[in-house]
């Protein structure tokens, strides 16, 4: 039976319980789902998109599903103190795929703010909720006048989001009302707790209406090393006109974890989205970002790293497309790839034929630093119009040998030295992170990294 | 025959459009149209080869009936008839020329509305031509100057009887006649080509140069170039390519395999200009070319190509760089205007210790046309300090064409660099006017800014062709300005 | 063997790879003592400076160099460092990303530990840079940026003296630190480096122009030429080249 095959028949044979147990509109879109996905198969390892990774590999295991949405217990999340030191934020919890609020969140939210469970949104807002969800994620349009372009590469996985659709039934609903500047950060904590092998089915809707701002920081967990789990993630982003919404992701899970994100997000005129998505702990990683520039001066940044040893695997893949003038983008992602670690990027900049004056960029710089490290990249550029400044720039080396004997040459030994140009390599992926305490942990966390350790929520249990 | 017979229009009102517009009445035995096992037992037949030559067509054609048509590339490709094509048309001869006199002289004609003129190249210019006409190799020029280097250099129906070991030795061994869909089409019906044997320690005297055409109704052109260069031989080869204007599509599939053996270079240069269609994209050639090299330890292949026609492109000239300090480069300038598409690039094998790879990719896209890069750089386990550079622009020249690159970048060994660069921008509004303000017009001052930006491509072309060059760039882009 | 020797390199021998480029270099150095090693291009003067403080692209054939009886040759480039060996590089690198003050934090902290002294604190480390940037007058917007990136020409000289003054070497190589100077430049550096002279340590100046010579006055100069020193005499030997060129040595050898 192929991986897919077996969500499937999951589905057929229990779509009751499923759907007992979610509400209306996340039930809604499943049929459609299960339609399209009868003719659809997962990505492998080699397909247009998928230079490292293999998302049928990643599904097939026999995992479990919390169908009958079974509590696991919140005391789950109290060894995980994810705080940012000098920073009050927001904090909920995601226990596998279900929505922990904490006991302060709703007492602390600014007015106009909204953090719950996505089920909860349901039933209060269906109407909010039936109108974005899905969306995004359900309808990834490809560029009418070409039929070959690669976005459709790129979002194939879109058979991974529907599938997330077919079986998703809570996740987190976020919105920020007009106007509303949310000064405190939000925080998700989102901890895998299983004692069997468990598919988390999470699903993340962020409505940032006009004029509103908030930053979200999430973190991946897992409660146990000595058990697989596979995180199935689809987030979907909407940006309303001046609004502005940076979202921070740290995975930091255990090497039996597999990880699938998908982040998609539509932004109206003069928005501004940032996105960092760093990969410290983790097995198997997939990150796909799509992000569509819709509106007139909206930008985006994107902004990714990973710091890859042992057997890890991490793929990054972009899609941004613009679809207005004056639209601006930059993506930034770096790789250090140690150990037998296998790195990719694939990302692509499309310009439609009426965004003219878009200026759009893209960095991928990786280090290779052992003979069993492997990196890919695929950076891409189609453009469809003329006024444009685009540029895309790859490389894979090493570390400079030039920096490192005058630093040895400064008396710094030679594995500081490295660490330290390491380090540095990184430091303009975190400089895209906004707030100063949030930059100055996540630079901390990433040392701690490079030298070597993979406990790193250790460091945040004090 | 009438609608593709010489057209003499006022050279202002058909500016841009296409110069090598003619086709010759020239007597052709051409087969009729179809491929099955019986078409290619009957080239082979016509062409007299031994029995392991029509091996190796008749292993290629059952293996291209099992493979399909490649639909990754950013093309979009009309469906090919496969059958309605004449797989072999040879101009009529009594017997080979043995001398310039024998040749046809309406043939002789044609080469001289293309600007070379097979007398004049054998007298003045020092370049030996072999002019292939639809397939096959009508004359090849100073062979007897050439011979006393043991410089080999004759039509490939020739190297098959004169030279059959060589050939067999080296034919489809670096381009498997299983490689992809086109090339196993043209392993089972090629008709002819050049061939190129330079002995160890030859520099080859004089630029060896090859011209296509494709001149009858109906038919494909389906040459194969191999070129040989031994240890410490050095060749320059360049290769030419026109054809008639017609109305319906005509299908190019060629192989290109070169060898280069242990510290021995070769430069490979072309200039492609094919004829492209109409404005509303009309006609044009169809060009599927796999050309691929494979370099020894210290040996240098360096492609440089300028591919100005064809209506749709779909070549990768390539690099495996199997001996250690090998050297790989690939230098393109691709114009495409009107309707036209092209998909192209390179592909840099890296496998031997400290190989280097150098890739510059001019794109210049007008009209509605459709312009990609597509390269790939591969760094083996065993590339040992291996280093690749990459450097990709594109021009765009109108709002409704299209500028594409993708890249695809392998490392598999920690000591190996990689670096790729790209940019996308538009034509500069700032040259445009500044030459204005000296008096110069808007199609002249294009043709100007686009030799200036392709130049690092155009400085490696031989000054034999860069001349020619420039011009096909200039007047492909005629027309493109609004 | 002189007690009193701080360098001393014999018969060195060393190049790139296969491509010898110091064919036997002979050289002895004492405490408070300056030394000019002039020569023209590609005579093996930056090569020399490389050896010496372990630049791994060059390999070491034979001979020996030991700095105040130590096996220079047997450390890593860190530990030459530690031992007092300064290189003033002629193309200072530029390191993106990792700031001036933690670089130096790093180089001298590695140092003490070296030393077996406790590492410096914060304010103690950060008043040692404020004294010594005031010795090359180096700009304080200049400390808080990578290490010397988008610096200028001058500012990267100056920088690399600022460190000498921070590490305090027994040995500095100053190589071709003229190049690529105007005089005003050229003053403060050779003034840096004036007064970083004491009489226990010594400096190697490596220089193709007489120029800097008129700021630090060597007390030795030696000519180096295809490889080996052909000529060591007093500071009047370098206005002798200014005088007859390279030609003159070349003629010669």
């Amino acid at each position: 039976m192929d991986a897919l095959a077996q969500y499937l028949n999951l589905y057929r044979e229990h779509s009751d319980v499923l759907m007992a147990n979610a509400p209306e509109a996340l039930n809604r879109p499943r049929p459609r789902a299960y339609e399209r996905l009868m003719s659809a198969r997962l990505p492998r390892k080699g397909d247009e998109g998928y230079p490292a990774l293999s998302v049928e590999e990643m599904f097939a295991p026999d995992y479990g599903v919390n169908l009958r949405r079974v509590p696991f217990g919140v005391e789950a999340s109290e060894p995980f103190r994810c705080g940012v030191p000098n920073v009050s934020t927001l904090m909920a919890f995601v226990v596998n795929d279900s929505f922990r609020p904490t006991a302060t969140l709703e007492r602390n939210l600014p007015d106009g703010v909204e953090v719950m469970s996505l089920a909860r949104a349901a039933e209060i807002y269906p109407d909010v909720v039936a109108k974005h969800y899905d969306a995004l994620a359900g309808a990834v349009k490809l560029i009418p006048t070409d039929p070959h372009s690669t976005a459709d590469a790129v979002m194939q996985p879109s058979a991974v989001s529907v599938l997330n659709t077919l079986l998703c039934q809570d996740g987190v609903f976020v919105r920020v009302k007009a106007g509303v500047r949310c000064d405190k950060p939000l925080q998700i904590v989102n901890i895998s707790n299983a004692s069997a092998p468990l598919l988390a089915v999470r699903r993340m809707l962020v409505i940032v209406e006009d004029g509103a701002s908030c930053s979200i920081l999430t973190c991946d967990h897992a409660a146990s090393h000595d058990v697989d789990y596979l995180n199935c993630q689809v987030t979907e982003a909407f940006l309303g006109r001046g609004a502005s919404l940076d979202i921070y992701d740290l995975e930091e899970s255990s090497a039996r974890t597999a990880r699938h994100a998908q982040l998609y997000a539509r932004q109206d005129e003069g928005s501004e989205f940032t996105v960092n998505g760093t990969t410290l702990v983790g097995g198997r990683t997939r990150n796909s970002y799509y992000v569509e520039l819709c509106g007139e001066h909206a930008r985006a940044k994107l902004a990714g790293m990973a710091i890859g040893g042992d057997e890890q695997a991490v793929e990054n893949a972009t899609c941004v497309i613009h679809r207005a003038p004056k639209t601006e983008s930059d993506q930034l992602f770096k790789n250090i790839l140690d150990d037998k670690a296998e790195g990719a990027f694939y990302g692509s900049i499309i310009v439609d034929e009426k965004a003219d004056f878009t200026k759009a960029y893209q960095i991928n710089r990786n280090i290779v630093a052992s003979p069993s490290a492997r990196m890919h990249t695929r950076p891409q550029l189609e453009i469809y119009c003329d006024e444009v400044k685009c540029s895309h720039g790859a490389t894979v080396g090493q570390i400079d040998e030039n920096a490192m004997f005058y630093m040895r040459q400064r008396g710094i030994p030679e594995r500081q030295a490295r660490m330290m140009l390491m380090q540095a390599f990184m430091a303009d992926v975190i400089d895209t992170v906004s707030i100063p305490a949030l930059k100055s942990r996540l630079a901390q966390l990433v040392e701690l990294r490079l030298s070597g350790t993979r406990e790193l929520c250790a460091a945040c249990e004090r | 025959m009438e609608n593709n017979s010489e057209k003499t229009m006022p050279g202002e009102a058909i500016a841009g459009e296409y110069k090598y517009g003619f086709s010759t009445d020239i007597d052709t035995d051409i087969i009729p149209k179809g491929l099955s096992e019986d078409v290619v037992r009957l080239i082979s037949q016509k062409k007299g080869e031994p029995e392991w030559l029509l091996d190796f067509r008749l292993r290629a054609f059952h293996a291209w009936q099992q493979m399909s048509m490649p639909r990754w590339a950013h093309l979009d490709i009309p469906p090919i008839d496969y059958q309605d094509i004449s797989y072999y048309a040879a101009p009529v001869k009594k017997e080979g020329p043995k001398s310039m006199d024998e040749v046809d002289p309406q043939l002789v004609e044609t080469f001289n509305k293309l600007g070379i003129s097979l007398e004049e190249q054998k007298k003045l210019s020092g370049v030996a031509v072999d002019a292939v006409m639809d397939s096959v190799s009508v004359k090849t020029t100073h062979r007897e100057l050439l011979a006393e280097k043991g410089v080999i250099f004759c039509s490939f129906s020739e190297a098959v009887r004169d030279y059959p070991d060589l050939v067999r030795k080296y034919l489809g061994k670096i381009v498997p006649p299983t490689d992809n869909f086109f090339a196993a089409l043209n392993s089972a019906v090629f008709s002819d080509g050049s061939f190129v044997y330079i002995p160890k320690g030859v520099r080859c005297p004089m630029e060896l140069s090859t011209y296509f055409r494709i001149n009858a109704q109906g038919t494909g052109q389906f040459e194969r170039t191999l070129i040989i260069a031994d240890e410490d031989a050095y060749v320059s080869y360049l290769e030419g390519c026109t054809a008639p204007m017609r109305d319906e599509n005509q299908l190019h599939a060629a192989i290109v395999e070169i060898f280069v053996e242990d510290r021995a270079e070769v430069k490979y240069s072309t200039v492609q200009n094919w004829y492209a269609g109409d404005k509303e994209g009309r006609g044009g050639v169809y060009n599927f070319v796999t050309k691929r090299g494979i370099c020894h330890h210290d040996a240098k292949l360096s492609w440089t190509q300028v591919e100005t026609g064809s209506a749709i492109t779909w070549k990768y000239p390539s690099c495996v760089l199997a001996g250690d300090n090998a050297v790989g480069e690939f230098y393109s300038v691709a114009v495409t205007n009107n309707r036209q598409q092209a998909d192209t690039g390179t592909k840099m094998i890296h496998l031997g210790r400290n190989t280097r790879s150098t890739i510059v990719s001019k794109g210049i896209s007008a009209g509605h046309s459709q312009n990609s890069y597509r390269g790939l750089v591969k760094m083996a386990p065993s590339a040992e300090g291996a280093h690749n550079y990459a450097q990709c622009d594109s021009l765009l020249l109108s709002d409704t064409c299209g500028a594409h690159t993708f890249p695809y970048i392998d490392v598999l060994n920690d000591t190996a660099v990689a670096e790729h660069e790209a940019t996308t921008s538009k034509i500069s509004e700032d040259q445009l006017f500044y030459c204005a303000q000296r008096g110069i017009g808007a199609e002249e001052a294009v043709g100007l800014i686009v030799n200036g930006y392709a130049k690092e491509v155009m400085n490696k072309l031989p000054m034999e062709f860069a001349v020619e060059a420039q011009k096909l760039l200039s007047i492909s882009l005629e027309g493109s300005v609004g | 063997m002189d007690q009193n020797l701080l360098l001393n390199v014999c018969g060195l021998r060393a190049g790139i790879g296969d491509k010898e480029i110091l064919r036997g270099i002979d050289l002895q150095v004492r405490p408070g003592e300056v030394h000019a090693i002039m020569g023209p291009n590609g005579s093996g003067k930056s090569t020399l400076a490389g050896v010496l403080a372990g630049d791994p692209r060059f390999t070491v054939y034979g001979g020996s160099a030991t700095l105040g009886g130590v096996d220079l040759l047997a450390l890593s480039p860190e530990d030459r460092s530690h031992e007092g060996l300064f290189l003033s590089f002629q193309y200072p690198v530029e390191i993106p990303g990792v700031s001036m003050v933690n670089f130096m934090r790093a180089a001298v902290n590695a140092k003490r530990r070296y030393l077996n002294l406790e590492p410096l604190s914060a304010s103690e480390f950060l008043k040692m840079m404020r004294q010594k940037r005031a010795i090359v007058e180096l700009d304080n917007k200049l400390a808080s940026r990578s290490v010397n990136e988008g610096f200028s020409g001058g500012e990267k000289k100056r920088n690399e003296i600022f460190q000498m003054a921070v590490l305090e070497p027994r040995l500095a190589i100053l190589d071709e630190t003229d190049s690529g100077l105007d005089i005003d430049a050229l003053r403060i550096v050779a003034s840096g480096v004036n007064k970083l002279k004491t009489n226990q340590n010594a400096t190697i100046v490596i220089t193709h122009y007489q120029r800097l010579l008129d700021y630090i006055k060597p007390d030795v100069v030696h000519i180096l030429y295809k490889g080996r020193i052909v000529h060591t005499a007093g500071p009047e030997l370098a206005l002798e080249l200014e005088e007859k060129g390279y030609d003159w040595i070349k003629e010669q050898n």
